[in-house]
């Protein structure tokens, strides 16, 4: 899983059938510190998370899979969380919470 | 999933078994601001899509399930034809 923020979100009206209803959001990957890291990725939301949130990304088949509840899904990533807090190296790098 | 704009297309008139009649398009990942970011690649339209389409992707053996036969051999398939992405103020959309 990876962390990322949430920049917004995808419409998309003509997709894979597998998709339709679900909320896509556009993400930032983020290092555990907040600095970005990697390529922008869309992912769907099951998370109800909101733009500038912290979410935590699952980036795996089968777990996307089961997320979705089809065998035979193309789909992998998922917003599953939204972050608290991170704590790192005995300090808080990050706190939603205030 | 990524972002992805429709550059352009790839014609295979004799390919691997399972994957005839399916479209390949050349598409090119955007960043958060719909600028090109990364090499452009190959992949499998699922979803019907022309050049100047915004598109979103998917890598990896997800690709090829999103294929009409499951079992081929696919790294990316475009999933869905995006009308607009957006991230803050920013709007990406459909080049005119």
């Amino acid at each position: 899983m990876f962390l990322a923020e949430v920049l917004g979100t995808v419409v998309s009206p003509v997709q894979h059938p597998v998709l339709d209803g679900e909320r896509l959001l556009l993400l930032r990957v983020l290092l555990p510190d907040g600095r970005p890291a990697g390529k922008t990725r869309i992912a769907i939301d099951r998370a109800r998370a909101g733009v500038g949130e912290r979410v935590l990304v699952v980036d795996e088949g089968n777990s996307g899979r089961q997320l979705v509840a089809r065998a035979d899904a193309p789909v992998k990533t998922v917003v599953v969380g939204i972050v608290d807090y991170i704590e790192l190296e005995g300090r808080l790098a990050y706190d939603a919470r205030a | 999933m990524y972002l992805a704009r429709v550059i352009g297309r790839v014609v295979t008139t004799q390919r691997v078994a399972g994957l005839e009649g399916v479209p390949l398009q050349w598409i090119q990942p955007l960043d958060e601001l719909g600028q090109p970011a990364g090499r452009a690649l190959v992949a499998c339209a699922v979803v019907s899509s022309g050049p100047g389409d915004l598109v979103h992707f998917v890598d990896g053996r997800e690709g090829a399930l999103a294929c009409p036969q499951p079992f081929v051999p696919v790294d990316a398939a475009i999933l869905g034809f995006v009308e607009q992405a957006v991230a803050g103020d920013e709007r990406i959309a459909r080049a005119e």
